[in-house]
């Protein structure tokens, strides 16, 4: 039983020049407590996608699709529905904290304004809910400082605060939009393990959406790579980095330098992300793929189960992508 | 062979008036960089890394004049840069070249892409006609990885990748000997990152290129670096060639750095020992007393707020009065401490 289902969810932008196709027939299910990774490069649709199931779409963006939370359609719902579902159900933590939060509203009074308004509560027991929820996130201090403004705490403590606002309601799934992006390597230890313990007390269910593989790699169950608006490979993580079958997916592991690795000379994708308001007619990833066939300049592949537990979206046959030898021979080409 | 820059004591103080003082009361000082010393030898590469507000952009702006410093920074010829007018330092701005960090704001957006990386060209080489200063932009677009045909556009008709191709061109064209990289890939994404990254490594075997290279990704720093060197709070923490430095870490702050590092392997990242640094940087306006990192690290005594620790060492040196691995008793601590 899925706590949240993704069905054909597709999201398209109208600009004065053209249509842009930010997501095109997204289907993904969340199960109660797991962790979901989305992985993609900038404008890939990641963002897009978690603002359309918030509601949170620009004026000029429309979903289509279907979006089910709990067996309820959340999608293009009346704002009614969506106030009651965004925070009891469904909270959000974004990038950068300080744009998130009220500059000009007290920590205490913008996460008793949470409390009071689904809770119900009065103001007293909402600032002592949120001094509580605070000494959850581990923020020290936490009586003295809620009285504190936002530009009073450092990045990582921010970022604490608008988790613990997000939490406020007790959520049952957590949606993490680039949570660490702009934090230090050291802070984002700090949050990522805090989001792991907070996880697994409140028993919730979370979708990180991040570029940073290492972060997936450290805190995910299942991960699903975007690129170009589509979902292009998806599985659990283990299996997923152990053997990327989609070229993509490979191409990205094979970009990143690791620091507990030496490699001689790094992998580079060749090329650009393609332009989602003139988008590739076949597979938007072709352009760069090495393992490129006349065919994907024509069809846009589906997604397909190819393994256990495992979808890609591609023409070439699995055993060849997992084989490199032609990623490889490309590459010195290049260089030569 | 001759160090191409010798850095000694390299100080960088900025004077802060705060809203309210009152006009005749003494501004407090802020000490961006205080006291960094390293060498670098031709076509060396120096990773320079560390977490956000330790010094290692103030650290790149001195070298090139764009922050007022003290100390000593000698050139190959014996010449101290630090000490130079503007005018003398004119003739060592060709040698000395630097790649920022964002890519599209550091091209001014009503030049042509020929005009961006003619300019340092026009400045320095005077006596160049007109067409050789454009087939020299073309040679060197071309040398980056640009269509040379593309030289009359505008920066924002290029992708950040792109842009970054031409901020280094702009830096290559007057044949440097050291380019200065203040976070030059940290803006891109991933697959644009490595392409970056294979172009500099490719560039500099080419041209025989020194590079300071600044970044707080510390693997990047891993993958191109000869040298690193690990500032926290304006000191440097540790410094050695790159192999000593990642497997055999001796400064706790490296220790508690690398370990926080993600890799992209679930099996390594879920198995890996994270050792947790507590609370926030400290303010650089008031520095911890004795070693400035005293204040997070899990092996701290007395005698670390007393004494300031010195850089000890050849070639791979550490200023801590306890050097070497954590212990898996500090490590519990450190991790009861933040839990």
């Amino acid at each position: 039983m899925s706590l949240l289902k993704i069905r054909d969810l597709s999201v398209r932008f109208q600009t004065n020049d053209a249509e842009v196709r930010a997501v095109n027939d997204v289907n993904l299910d969340v199960a109660p407590g797991e962790t979901l990774g989305i992985v993609g490069e900038s404008g890939s649709g990641k963002s897009q996608l978690s603002f359309a199931l918030m509601g949170l779409l620009a004026k000029n963006g429309r979903a289509t699709g279907s979006v089910t939370f709990d067996g309820q359609e959340i999608l293009n719902a009346p704002p009614k529905v969506l106030n009651r579902i965004r925070a009891e159900k469904i909270a959000m933590i974004f990038q950068d904290p300080m744009t998130s939060l009220n500059p000009y509203m007290r920590v205490s009074d913008q996460m008793a304004e949470v409390l009071t308004l689904h809770k119900g509560m009065s103001k007293r027991q909402a600032v002592a809910e949120a001094v509580a929820m605070l000494d959850a996130v581990k923020i020290p201090d936490a009586k003295g400082r809620v009285r504190l403004y936002p530009h009073e705490f450092s990045g990582g403590m921010r970022q604490r605060v608008m988790i613990a606002m997000a939490l406020l309601c007790r959520p049952s799934l957590l949606i993490a939009d680039e949570p660490t992006t702009a934090l230090d390597v050291t802070v984002q230890a700090q949050i990522m393990t805090l989001l792991a313990d907070l996880q697994r007390e409140f028993g919730m269910a979370m979708i990180l959406i991040t570029h940073d593989l290492g972060v997936v790699a450290g805190s995910c169950e299942r991960v699903a790579v975007m690129y170009g608006g589509r979902i292009r490979e998806t599985g659990p993580v283990g299996p997923l980095f152990a053997e990327a079958a989609h070229p993509y997916t490979q191409g990205l592991l094979d970009a990143i330098p690791r620091v507990d690795q030496d490699e001689d000379e790094l992998r580079a994708i060749p090329g650009q992300p393609p332009n989602m308001s003139r988008p590739p007619k076949g597979c938007a990833f072709a352009p760069r793929c090495p393992y490129r066939r006349p065919d994907c300049d024509v069809v846009d592949p589906p997604l397909e189960g190819f393994a256990p537990d495992r979808m890609r979206a591609c023409l070439a046959p699995v055993p060849e992508v997992l084989d490199r030898r032609i990623a490889t021979t490309q590459q010195k080409e290049t260089l030569a | 062979m001759s160090d191409l820059l010798n850095v000694r004591d390299l100080r960088v103080t900025f004077q802060i008036r705060r809203e309210g003082d009152m006009p005749w009361a003494k501004p407090r000082e802020l000490h961006a960089v205080s006291g960094v010393d390293f060498t670098l030898k031709p076509g060396e590469t120096l990773g320079v890394v560390g977490e956000s507000g330790c010094g290692k952009s103030t650290l790149a702006r001195a070298l090139i004049g764009l922050a007022p410093a003290t100390g000593r920074a000698e050139w190959i010829d014996g010449k101290d840069l630090l000490a130079m007018t503007p005018r003398q330092m004119m003739r060592y701005r060709s040698d000395i070249q630097m790649v920022f960090q964002d890519p599209l704001a550091s091209l001014n957006p009503r030049m042509t892409v020929g005009q961006i990386i003619a300019e340092p060209l026009r400045t320095h080489r005077p006596g160049l006609r007109a067409f050789e200063v454009k087939e020299r932009v073309k040679a060197m677009m071309e040398k980056v990885g640009l269509l040379p045909n593309q030289i009359n556009r505008y920066p924002h008709e290029f992708s950040g990748g792109q842009c970054q191709r031409i901020g280094i061109a702009r830096a290559l064209i007057v044949e440097p000997k050291l380019i200065i990289c203040d976070e030059p890939v940290s803006a891109l994404d991933v697959s644009i990152q490595a392409q970056v990254i294979n172009l500099l490594i490719r560039l500099q075997k080419e041209l025989g290129l020194a590079l300071v290279f600044i970044a707080h990704d510390l693997s990047v720093v891993k993958h191109i670096s000869d040298r690193v060197m690990v500032l926290y709070l304006g000191k440097v923490m540790e410094t050695g060639p790159v192999a000593a430095l990642y497997d055999d870490p001796q400064h706790p702050y490296t220790q508690a750095l690398l370990s926080a590092v993600p890799v992209p392997d679930p099996k390594v990242q879920t198995a890996r020992t994270i050792v947790p640094l507590t609370g926030d940087l400290p303010s650089p306006m008031a520095p911890p007393s004795g070693c400035v990192f005293r204040t997070r690290c899990p092996r701290a005594t007395d005698r670390c707020a007393a004494e300031v620790p010195a850089l000890m060492g050849n070639d791979h040196a550490t200023a801590c009065h306890f050097p070497g691995p954590l212990t898996e008793a500090e490590i519990a601590r450190a991790r009861g401490e933040a839990a």
